[in-house]
């Protein structure tokens, strides 16, 4: 008797007993959430019945994948966790698109989603979906909470793992019934996960083999990829780069790392990439890649890829180092401490000035261009005077294909965390819903959702969430009619072929979005005053729509075909 | 070529999910995969054996494995002293007639008969791969009716000789 009541009295002193949904909600406060997407439905009844007077910020998107989108957006801009709230089954199984996405582009995400109850999970009751088993080769991480007592910890681990090291996306599937039991909350546990050790200094001794390297290089090139953003490094980088005269190539997802406008910047590399990028990456003797992964859509064919070069790879996840490209300068460490590591070593600068001079003159000689037209509009030209009335500044989001690749080439990005893409998944539908996360990150730029008019329709739905917050988010549509890139890879590698790359029928895209209460406007070569109209939409400080009729049969290039060397492009010049 | 991985990792629900999950997506081999509690509470051994075309892959897959975040430790220990062993139970056909043949067949590879029916006996044996195979080999002509294998265990031994090349040892 007198052992209860002792028993009583010590559990009363700590009575911060309450049910897993509420401990989720101030687990979410105090990992310092600003925002969730997310959609109810069943099995996250109790979540959002405590959500409902908690204070946090809520955005309804109007489909799952629009949510997770938008939290990728929102992690991209902010460097913080996007979060996520779906209910079980269907809501868990729209998540996977974007899970994926985060995945592979290394987006930190922390998702929630609803179970059916402990006791008939297995017995494929209603909603059910094994999330868990789905999404384990999608997701660094994943969780199925079994006990209350166990989910503030779960959540604790979810973020930290998330966030450091390689981020990406961590999800906890939580059974109905754990989110209604009641059990006792505290969040100051430290964090205790023995197999998760991620490094980020960098290993000294390979800091001076890259010294050395460089010090011998007549020919050495940077290729610079998200890895520098995810760092924070871009400032380094350009430290560095000024100190040692070596000249940049960025990846697709590395846009912004280092500025479109700098003398030592070659341009992006890859499969639309310029040809000064592509012929460094070709010809040089020391290639240093920070935070990017060798893509096939970068490296072209292996077997020509950088193939005279010494190759350092700075990677935070050692898995990568030796992946695709055998690597004799292997580093291991976060981008940024690593260059800190690299300016501070000073080392002795290469003998690389007539290297240089090559590749300015290449620079100069071959640059991006297209063939401007009286009749149609070209989506080149759109890019560019987008980039003109925004003075470079804006946050341009988009989806997958030509007009991706145009927005790549023609923004020319001079400032880091402005550029939101779907990058190695390649996911149509990503740029609209992508935007609205991305604003909400950061409310004072400019955001411009450069899409296309196939991507538009994956996701248009998420147009009633930018009037419902009135996100002043620009919707560029470069309407082409057709599946852009299918079309050219059909004309280029099918014999012209156009196996079912093109709508027959298109809803009128200006009365779609007036029907969402968004302004709207059609612009077309032939309107007299087209420019002015658009600089109009793009400089207002509203939410705009515009469905821009351009060129229907305007191909991306240079190209690299796939299965080519880098040295192989076409298209360079006209 | 053959290689041997040895990893701890927790003891945590869909652990074996995720490992072979791993396999399966990134397109590498898994020969045979043995799993059990290890010396400390909460954590498992794994043993796995592939088969790798070049060096460079098992580099990838030791790496692939060390990201999982329930997994602990990963060591390739092909390469050093180790102990391996697997166990195997042959059902084998075998007549009063021919029961003493085969009892002195299996005999050397300290193999025993662990039941016995009209028409056949099953035989138990453990040890290294190889030696399980010539056993089975030699039980072939009387007629294999089951083969049950445990796929291989093991670990480094307590002392490591200098490096040797690839580690032959039958028994």
């Amino acid at each position: 008797m007198s052992t209860n009541v002792q028993l009583n009295s010590s559990t009363a002193k700590c009575t911060n007993t309450m049910s897993g949904s509420l401990m989720l909600i101030e687990a979410l406060k105090q990992e310092k959430v600003e925002v969730i997407f997310g959609y109810p439905g069943g099995a996250v009844l109790p979540i959002y019945d405590s959500l409902y007077d908690s204070g946090m910020n809520h955005v309804l998107t109007r489909h799952e994948q629009g949510g997770i989108h938008a939290a990728e957006g929102y992690a991209r801009i902010s460097g913080k966790p996007g979060v996520v709230i779906a209910t079980s089954g269907p809501g868990a199984t729209n998540l996977v698109t974007g899970l994926t996405d985060a995945m592979i582009d290394s987006l930190p995400l922390v998702v929630f989603t609803g179970q059916v109850a402990s006791s008939v999970i297995g017995s494929d009751a209603f909603q059910e979906a094994d999330i868990l088993g789905i999404t384990t080769p999608i997701t660094k991480h994943n969780y199925q909470v079994r006990e209350v007592s166990e989910l503030p910890r779960i959540i604790k681990e979810a973020f930290h793992i998330a966030t450091t090291g390689r981020p990406g996306p961590v999800l906890i599937d939580i059974p109905k019934d754990i989110a209604i039991f009641e059990g006792e909350f505290s969040y100051d546990m430290p964090v205790n996960l023995p197999g998760y050790q991620p490094n980020s200094e960098p290993n000294y001794l390979q800091i001076r083999k890259l010294v050395e390297a460089v010090s011998r290089a007549k020919k050495p090139v940077i290729l610079a990829g998200a890895g520098v953003l995810h760092a924070n490094g871009s400032e380094e980088l350009i430290k560095y780069v000024e100190q040692q005269q070596i000249p940049v190539a960025n990846t697709l997802l590395g846009l912004g790392g280092f500025p479109a406008d700098h003398s030592l910047f070659l341009g992006m590399a890859g499969m639309h990439g310029t040809y000064t990028a592509n012929m460094a990456l070709y010809d040089c003797d020391l290639l240093i890649s920070i935070g990017a992964r060798f893509d096939d859509r970068v490296t072209g064919n292996l077997e020509h890829f950088a193939k005279k070069a010494t190759v350092a790879h700075i990677d935070i996840d050692p898995a990568e180092i030796g992946k695709n490209v055998p690597t004799q300068i292997p580093i291991v460490g976060d981008a940024k401490l690593v260059l800190e590591q690299l300016i501070k070593q000073d080392g002795k600068q290469g003998d690389n000035k007539e290297w240089n001079e090559q590749l300015a003159n290449n620079k100069q000689e071959y640059p991006l261009v297209y063939n401007d037209s009286d009749t149609e509009l070209k989506p080149q030209n759109i890019l560019e005077l987008i980039h003109k009335w925004t003075k470079g500044e804006a946050i341009v989001t988009t989806d997958v294909g030509q007009h991706q690749m145009w927005a790549a080439q023609y923004y020319n990005f001079k400032n880091p965390n402005k550029w939101v893409t779907s990058g190695g998944l390649g996911t149509m539908g990503f740029g609209l819903p992508a935007a609205i996360g991305a604003q909400l990150a950061d409310r004072e730029s400019t955001v411009v959702a450069v899409l296309g008019d196939g991507g538009f329709q994956m996701t248009l739905q998420e147009l009633s969430v930018i009037h419902e917050l009135n996100l002043p988010i620009k919707v560029v549509i470069l309407n082409n009619g057709a599946l852009g890139m299918v079309r050219q890879w059909q004309e280029l590698f099918y014999e012209e072929r156009y196996s079912h790359s093109k709508f027959v029928s298109q809803p009128d895209f200006v009365k779609l979005s007036e029907a969402y209460g968004i302004k709207s406007a059609r612009i077309e070569k032939s309107d007299e005053g087209w420019e002015e109209k658009l600089k109009e939409a793009i400089t207002s400080d509203e939410p705009v729509l515009l469905d821009i009729h351009v060129c229907k049969n305007e191909n991306v290039y240079p190209m690299v075909a796939s299965g080519k060397g880098l040295h192989e492009m076409v298209g360079v010049k006209l | 070529m053959k290689r041997i991985i040895s990893l701890t990792v927790l003891n945590q629900t869909g652990v074996l999910n995720r490992i072979t999950g791993l396999f399966s997506k990134r397109h590498f081999n898994i020969e045979s995969i043995t799993v059990g509690h290890a010396e400390t509470e909460g954590v498992s051994r794994m043993t796995l054996v592939v088969n790798v075309q070049e060096e460079k892959e098992v580099e990838q897959i030791t790496k692939q494995l060390n990201k999982q975040i329930d997994v602990i430790k990963v060591t390739d220990i092909t390469a050093h002293s180790i102990v391996s062993r697997e166990l195997a139970l042959i059902k084998v056909m075998s007549t009063p007639a021919t029961r003493m043949e085969l009892q002195g067949l299996i005999q050397p590879f300290r193999a025993s008969v662990i039941d016995v029916s009209r028409e056949s006996v099953v035989v138990q044996v453990t040890g290294e791969p190889e030696k399980i195979e010539v056993l089975i080999d030699l039980l072939k002509p009387y007629g294999i009716k089951e083969i049950a294998r445990t796929g291989t265990t093991a670990f480094t031994r307590g002392t490591q000789r200098s490096v040797k090349e690839v580690p032959i040892s039958i028994v």
